[in-house]
């Protein structure tokens, strides 16, 4: 557990927000990209939006366990 | 505070829109797989298209004593033709007939939509319960985006000691909060997207209503006072004037006179663009009943575009079969998400009543 942990003075807004803003921007800009552009826009629209799918696999893959 | 109330008032109507939705995703092929969307008949070489008069006659003849409400051109079926009939012309939509003839022989194919994913819609939309549904599932919709911010907010104080992606198995109840911070955290922008663009769309009559009070009313002003056309004009020659005036354009649909999308006295065709984008963006010309001369045409209001380009946002159909099947997974994502925050609540209510864990630090915060 501890290795999960952060220490203290590590906290700030771009640690905790950061990998969700990362992944918001992604995802808006695949929902996007498919509706501008039917071609390559759309396979980047499955890689972008499919992001939040293809992590929540990975994480209940490596999820700690007690 | 915020969070769980407006969350805890909108849980089982949000987890029936994401139930009913998960469907409605695949509801073409769904409707294809039992025959609700018919598909024309292979044509001949240098085959000929029929004229829309005769479509038209066709769809009346087949539903006698109903009127023509519209005629429609499917994006990705232009060898059909959707005619939609109803009692009278601006009729309860609910009373509409749709049916499929061939471009070719015009011949009837069978009736378009209807069946088990009809069921689906009407829940998703409006409940059975007409427009006071609607908007009722878009305050609904409304408080969970309300959630979804006051979620944000409350993430900091709860995971700034965790690494992103951190899922502890120290309990049920903790394993449940971790994939509820992480599963919401990673699709906070989906959510919002499909959020919001599905409580617009609960807006669509108000929009329409003023676009007809305002735009539609100032253009079709030389007309006011005019009895409705007691001769329709051929539709071939209107379409073909409107084709004119939108030369890089296909027709996407012809609302009759008096329907809820055209004046009493004009016919309205809807043309529409060939990218994703501006096939969505439509850009009615009006044309004299009577005569099928061009009258007005202008772009719709921002209002309408917002309305009409949010739909593909909300329905997740505009980006090909892997789109809906990542739209479908993230919708599950949210079911989840959902599920474990009415799970945890009730979780802490009984400890609260039972004051049995003492010493414990509580998940929730002291809001």
């Amino acid at each position: 557990m501890t290795a999960a942990r952060k220490s203290r003075s590590s906290v700030n807004g771009w640690t905790v927000y950061g990998g969700p803003l990362l992944i918001g921007v992604l995802s808006i800009a695949g929902l996007l990209s498919a509706l501008l552009s039917e071609g390559p826009g759309r396979y980047f629209s499955w890689l972008a939006v499919g992001t939040p799918v293809a992590l929540a696999a990975w994480f209940f893959v490596r999820r700690k366990r007690a | 505070m915020i969070h769980t109330w407006s969350s805890l008032i909108s849980t089982l109507f949000l987890l029936l829109l994401c139930i009913t939705g998960l469907p409605l995703i695949f509801h073409h092929e769904i409707d294809e797989l039992l025959g609700y969307d018919p598909k024309p008949e292979i044509a001949q070489p240098g085959a000929v298209k029929r004229s829309i008069d005769e479509i038209a006659r066709t769809a009346l003849a087949n539903d006698p004593g109903r009127v023509l409400q519209y005629i429609l051109w499917d994006k990705d079926e232009p060898n059909t033709v959707i005619a939609f009939t109803n009692t009278k012309a601006d009729g309860d939509p609910d009373a509409a007939t749709l049916r499929a003839y061939d471009a070719h022989t015009a011949k009837p194919l069978g009736s378009v939509g209807g069946g088990p994913m009809l069921i689906f819609l009407k829940l998703h939309v409006d409940m059975f319960a007409g427009q006071p549904g609607k908007l009722f599932l878009g305050a609904m919709g409304f408080l969970f985006l309300v959630a979804i911010i006051s979620g944000v907010v409350l993430y900091w104080p709860f995971t700034r000691r965790l690494s992103f992606g951190t899922l502890r198995d120290k309990s049920r109840r903790i394993a449940w909060f971790d994939w509820h911070n992480l599963l919401g955290a990673i699709t906070i922008a989906w959510a919002l997207v499909v959020g919001a663009t599905g409580v617009i769309n609960t807006l669509a009559e108000v929009m329409l209503n003023r676009w007809k009070a305002t735009e539609l009313a100032d253009m079709v002003k030389p007309y006011a006072g005019k009895p409705p056309p007691v001769h329709l004009a051929s539709l071939d020659a209107t379409l073909e004037k409107a084709r004119k005036i939108a030369p890089d354009m296909n027709v996407s649909f012809v609302a009759f006179p008096g329907t809820p999308f055209t004046s009493s006295h004009h016919f309205a065709v809807f043309m529409r663009g060939h990218t994703p984008l501006t096939s969505r963006l439509l850009k009615p010309v009006l044309l004299d009943g009577e005569t099928g001369e061009v009258s007005d045409a202008r772009d719709l209001p921002v209002y309408l575009k917002a309305l009409l380009v949010s739909q593909p946002l909300h329905f997740g159909d505009y980006g090909g079969m892997p789109l809906k099947i990542i739209w479908a997974l993230l919708d599950v994502m949210t079911i989840v998400v959902i599920g474990s925050g009415l799970y945890l609540w009730i979780v802490k209510r009984r400890k609260h009543r039972s004051h049995a864990i003492a010493g414990q630090p509580s998940l929730q915060p002291s809001e």
